[in-house]
């Protein structure tokens, strides 16, 4: 192989690594807090709100009911808007960012679901507001949770990048389509192939082992 | 300390409202150990809940320590709660806290700086003989150890008042005891004022002072330990007090128990024995005396924590005379007579 070739998988890998990193990093920033919203905000729970648990819940579902690649499409507008650009790299990191939101948000709610009532109940009991049970409890408690549906957004973030990657997101995906595919190079082919599922199993391996760490069940 | 007046709890609205406490009044004293027991359902939980509001009731009043929680807000509440302590049946500890820090948490609460928080733990861990075990995590405790640790975390604010969620029912009777044991400790030297809840009379047997009977939201009964082991006042208490003494006549006997007396029948009475009347040979007196012979189906003798207790199903044998003169006997000795029935004399 040529070292230009060479040169390009490197950068296509470096490219899906900080693609799949700012945009799981935001989505992250984001997605935990709107989880944490979606879950308190439930009838019953420490911050009850049933008009604003809907709504969230709505705007919720609208994120994760458009598939990727309309998504990706749909909001170029905004994507200029915010990125400058519709292609490349910057430009792939606000779709990518705008879908995982609202899957890491699930995902949260959905840890923070598995917390037995009767720990929020004891902190009540002690006297705790409903920051200081979010804070002191909810998260820590759900801590493993929240590692395992990050490591599942990671990992799904690198299949979008991928597909980005089809529509001039470069990286791997753009790599595997153009020389892979439209070139017909199936040795390029093989290794974008390698690199994605050493990636994810690298991703997996460390979200696991962090979630081993978190918890003490 | 603990005033409860008149409280009400309905869940839902309509016809299909559930009313789940209806009027209760009880009266917790400073420094007592007040049990309430009764069946699952009966509600148990929603009361002891009312106390700290963790449930609000829907009327009336609760009172801890001279203050209407009802009333407060929920900034104050929060306040008031710093001085109610509370343990749950299944422990409610932090798998991802330390045992340390779970007994921390409710001083984090607190805002109380690290090196106060210190001072308070280690005492308290020492209290409830934990102290090695300050830096495993819940999953590594056995039960007991679980309870213990949720003590000393209600323990840490310096509450007034201990309430017990059915905080023994998920352990086994050897562990029951030493926390039993441990909690009759707080209350005597902190003189902590502590409310439990419970379906075991077990409990109630071992360490509270004066017991409550719940039934379908109401409380039916309510009595010092000693005299509702000795005679409880309603059927139900005779129930919980029959099912846990397992002092019941025989099988064959119960089939042939009327409830008047015919002219060839002989009382079968529930005697309860309480104070110097179980040392005296009350029995081999009577039979002498009054010329009825005693017949006994079941006994024993129960202690009742510093008290003792004897209790008797016997038959007496004689003349319709000779009988009610051996029950005046008997009752003239301080006995607690019930009679259960007569039995038709054998052919």
């Amino acid at each position: 192989m040529s070292s230009a070739m060479l040169n390009l998988i490197i950068k296509a890998t470096l490219d899906t690594l900080y693609m799949v990193g700012v945009s799981g990093l935001i989505a992250a920033l984001l997605g935990v807090p709107l989880g944490v919203l979606l879950y308190v905000t439930r009838p019953g729970q420490v911050l009850a709100q049933p008009v604003v648990s809907r709504i969230l819940g709505i705007v919720t579902n609208i994120g994760r009911s458009v598939p990727f690649i309309i998504l990706m499409v749909a909001i170029i507008p905004f994507t200029r808007m915010i990125a400058g650009t519709s292609i490349g790299i910057n430009a792939a990191v606000v779709p990518l960012t705008i879908a995982a939101i609202p899957f890491v948000a699930r995902l949260v709610e959905g840890a923070l679901n598995e917390v037995p009532p009767g720990l929020v109940e004891a902190a009540q009991s002690m006297g705790a507001t409903p920051y200081q049970i979010i804070i002191k409890v909810l998260l820590p408690e759900a801590r493993g949770g929240i590692i395992t549906g990050l490591t599942i957004t990671v990992v799904t973030l690198v299949s979008y990048s991928a597909m980005a990657g089809a529509v001039g997101g470069g990286g791997l995906g753009d790599l595997g389509i153009r020389y892979g595919y439209n070139r017909f190079d199936p040795m390029i082919m093989l290794i974008t192939v390698a690199i994605l599922v050493v990636m994810v199993q690298g991703f997996q391996t460390l979200g696991d082992h962090l979630v081993r760490k978190a918890d003490h069940k | 300390m603990i005033r409860l007046s008149n409280v009400s709890k309905t869940y839902g609205s309509g016809p299909s409202a559930v009313s789940a406490l209806k009027n209760v009044d009880l009266h917790v004293p400073h420094g007592s150990i007040h049990g309430v027991i009764g069946l699952s359902g009966a509600g148990k939980s929603t009361l002891i809940r009312c106390v700290n509001m963790l449930e609000r009731p829907s009327a009336g009043r609760v009172e801890v320590d001279g203050q209407d929680l009802t009333a407060l807000p929920n900034d104050r509440l929060n306040q008031a709660r710093h001085r109610i302590g509370m343990i749950f049946q299944h422990f409610n500890l932090l798998a991802s806290r330390t045992v340390y820090r779970n007994v921390a948490l409710p001083l984090e609460l607190m805002h109380m700086k690290s090196a106060a928080i210190r001072e308070r733990v280690e005492p308290l861990l020492e209290l409830v003989g934990l102290t090695d075990k300050a830096d495993q995590y819940p999953a590594q405790l056995s039960g007991g150890q679980k309870q213990r640790v949720a003590i000393a975390r209600a323990l840490a604010s310096r509450p007034k008042v201990l309430l017990c969620d059915e905080a023994t029912s998920a352990l086994d009777p050897q562990t029951t005891r030493s926390i039993l044991e441990l909690l009759q400790d707080i209350n005597r030297k902190l003189g902590l004022t502590i409310l439990l809840i419970t379906h075991e009379m077990e409990v109630v047997k071992s360490i509270c002072h004066r017991v409550g009977l719940i039934s379908d939201g109401e409380l039916v009964e309510e009595a010092d330990v000693g005299d509702f082991f000795t005679a409880p006042a309603t059927r139900l208490g005779r129930e919980f007090l029959n099912a846990f003494l397992q002092l019941e006549p025989p099988k064959g006997l119960i089939d042939r128990l009327e409830e008047t007396p015919g002219p060839r029948t002989h009382p079968v009475v529930r005697l309860a024995f309480r104070g110097d009347a179980v040392s005296t040979p009350l029995i081999s007196r009577l039979a002498r005396e009054s010329g009825v012979d005693v017949s006994i189906l079941q006994a024993k003798v129960e202690s009742i924590q510093d008290r003792t207790l004897g209790l008797m199903i016997a038959e007496l044998i004689g003349t319709a005379d000779k009988t009610d003169e051996a029950l005046a006997y008997l009752e003239r000795h301080d006995l607690h007579v019930e009679v259960l029935g007569h039995v038709q004399r054998d052919a």
